[in-house]
């Protein structure tokens, strides 16, 4: 009874093969029905997410958020919605009409793409490779394709040079999001997410609390969400490279980033938060679905206070965080980890000072980066020196006579 | 029921277009497109050989991967020669870039 | 005519007729495009051969890497948004006999070999391919010195890459 899902596809497979459907005739559409509905609730979960985001966003700002279209603003998606539909489809003239109708498309689609892998409760995944990781990182890559087309075909300068922004940027925070990846699929040993999840006896986040905080900061980064909404950032490039779209087109880019959070909140509780694990969760595969859900839900909320609490930073300052900081530090983690991994593998230990050990490994990498970042201040400060400030105006000496 | 001849086949016409890609175009960036289609069919043939041949022995899939290697490293240096030579000479026709020539 | 025949053919003339469109469209960024397309059709082929690590590869480097790469080349080289001219150069005719022959006599010589015969090996099925290839490209007495080689290129091609295109 607790295994909603299956009992449901089995009742379509029978009905199916009592029309007299072949055998794989009704394993082939009944995944294809699988996949329709994995989109279709991914694509209204965004409904759900426009109000949940508005609301987050106007209480963290002491204000009350939308609460005029329905008892708590709840109908809010439902009016941006008819908003969205109701408005013309503008393609600017001399834009690439093909690109420029086909870039929204696989910027959803490469979205949506991430939700196939995902194993949302024990018996509920919608297919099981065993490179998921590496899968989901080629999935992104396609965004930014899109995005490329989206600026180039608009026909428009300043599209033009957002597409470029926005694509150096997702390129560069790929690197260290590849290398904190690798470190769940080390601990894991395999890059299938379903291993992944059933390795966390104890949750990922205990044992790399580092590689999760730089996971959900170039995560952050690969979206374009605040810190680094340099992407579409209203007071600078108007809206980058989705300037020239309006209407529908302009809603599913609208669309492909709400559900980007929640796919990266969901990530991030698949792979250091345990998935669906949790009391229960192996013999009533419907209470794995709920703590997924919540587990997702804490990932997007801490995501949107970040968002809400930060000001934007430079392309200049960006570019050099990713590079000078992120990536060497990256790269010091995923070494440590692998040797204090095979090592404490070779030494057999137990699990729980297998825990402690790497978490006390973790401490000591912050500690070190934290000593390491005070001794190049005094550089910066001494710099500053130099230039004593000087007041412009001022005010005339008072004459002898 | 695929024989190991169709892969082979596929690539050798994948190789082809590449070839002609390569001898027939002007532009120096669609020379190096053609040259990526020709490195793709050779890594489809290397990956069916492994596939059809000896499973166990994966020396097909490593030496697909030291290509990718390899095609990557080749586009980053070329395309940085084309974007240095647009600089100069502010064309990139590749018969336009004969200045050494007798 | 199995599915998995069906679906072959299906990839097979998608990927070739993108390529096609790659060597002869006059829009250089389209030709990009349809290289994209290209890149993902010989991802799929890699999918059928099992080599399920090396299609997400192909993804990440050649599509997420190398085709960006180049419409970004593409964006950078030009003076106006639009290409003008033919694309083709002089001896397009002998390049296109040339690809011609060559095809022509690979099929013919592939279609008589004991190529054509091979049936496809079953594969076990607790064989994992993202296994073995892990545990060869760090061996020892298998290929860790090529892999090695390969960061030595890839890190020479870097460097190289920065030294050509510094604005001096």
């Amino acid at each position: 009874m607790g295994d909603p899902i299956n009992l449901i596809s089995q009742w379509f497979n029978n009905l199916l093969l009592g029309w007299g459907l072949g055998e794989r005739l009704v394993a082939v559409l009944s995944l294809f029905v699988g996949a329709a509905i994995l989109v279709t609730a991914s694509l209204l979960t965004v409904v759900a997410l426009i109000w949940i985001e508005r609301k987050i966003a106007g209480r963290l700002q002491d204000r009350i958020g939308p609460n005029r279209a329905g008892p708590f603003g709840l109908f809010q998606p439902f009016a941006d919605m008819i908003k969205i539909f109701t408005k013309e489809i503008t393609t600017p003239d001399g834009a690439d009409k093909v690109a420029f109708n086909i870039a929204p498309v696989l910027a959803i689609a490469s979205v949506l793409l991430i939700w196939a892998v995902i194993p949302m409760a024990a018996t509920i995944v919608g297919t099981d490779i065993n490179v998921g990781v590496l899968y989901i990182v080629a999935v992104g890559s396609f965004g930014i394709v899109a995005i490329l087309m989206a600026g180039w075909s608009s026909n428009n300068k300043f599209a033009l040079l957002g597409a470029f922004r926005a694509v150096a940027q997702m390129v560069s925070y790929e690197v260290p999001m590849v290398l904190a990846l690798l470190v769940p699929v080390l601990l894991a040993r395999s890059m299938g997410i379903n291993e992944i999840v059933h390795a966390q006896g104890t949750w990922f986040i205990v044992i790399a609390p580092l590689t999760a905080l730089i996971f959900l900061i170039t995560s952050m980064a690969e979206v374009g969400r605040a810190p680094f909404d340099l992407i579409e950032a209203e007071s600078e490039i108007v809206a980058g490279f989705h300037i020239e779209y309006s209407g529908m087109a302009f809603g599913m880019f609208y669309v492909s980033e709400f559900l980007h959070v929640w796919t990266i909140g969901a990530l991030i509780a698949t792979l250091f938060l345990g998935g669906w694990r949790g009391p229960g969760a192996e013999t009533w595969p419907i209470l794995g679905l709920f703590y997924f859900y919540i587990k997702t839900f804490i990932g997007y909320f801490v995501i949107t206070w970040i968002r809400l609490s930060l000001p934007r930073v430079r392309i200049d300052q960006l570019l050099s965080f990713n590079w000078k900081f992120l990536t060497p530090l990256t790269l010091v983690i995923l070494i440590v980890t692998a040797i204090a991994d095979k090592l404490l593998v070779l030494a057999g230990v137990e699990r729980w000072f297998y825990v402690l050990v790497m978490l006390a490994a973790n401490i000591l990498i912050a500690w070190g980066t934290v000593l390491v970042l005070k001794a190049l201040e005094p550089k910066r400060a001494r710099a500053r020196q130099e230039f004593p400030p000087r007041p412009v105006a001022v005010a005339p000496k008072p004459s002898e006579n | 029921m695929i024989s190991l001849s169709w892969y082979l086949i596929f690539a050798a016409a994948l190789f082809s277009l590449g070839l002609y890609g390569v001898l027939s175009r002007k532009n120096a960036i669609a020379i190096l497109m053609g040259v990526e289609l020709m490195l793709n069919a050779v890594n489809i043939n290397l990956v069916a050989f492994w596939r059809y041949g000896n499973l166990a022995m994966i020396t097909g899939q490593v030496f697909a991967v030291i290509v990718f290697a390899v095609a990557a490293a080749e586009v980053a240096v070329g395309l940085a020669l084309v974007i240095s030579l647009y600089r100069r000479r502010s064309s990139v026709v590749a018969d336009e870039i004969n200045l050494m020539k007798w | 005519m199995s599915g998995f025949d069906i679906i072959f053919l299906g990839i097979a003339a998608v990927t070739l007729a993108a390529a096609f469109m790659v060597v002869t469209t006059h829009n250089l960024v389209h030709g990009a495009l349809w290289l994209v397309l290209t890149l993902f059709g010989v991802a799929a082929t890699f999918v059928l051969l099992n080599a399920a690590f090396l299609a997400v590869v192909q993804v990440v480097v050649y599509i997420g890497a190398i085709a960006i790469l180049m419409i970004f080349a593409i964006m950078l080289t030009r003076k106006v948004m639009k290409d003008s001219g033919p694309q083709t150069n002089a001896n397009w005719v002998v390049a296109a006999l040339l690809g011609a022959v060559l095809f022509v006599g690979l099929a013919y010589l592939l279609g008589n070999s004991s190529a054509a015969t091979m049936a496809l090996p079953e594969m076990a099925a607790n064989m994992d391919p993202v296994v073995q290839l892990g545990e060869v490209l760090v061996s020892p007495n298998a290929y860790v010195l090529p892999f090695e080689l390969a960061s030595v290129l890839l890190l020479a091609a870097l460097i190289g890459s920065i030294a050509v295109a510094w604005k001096k």
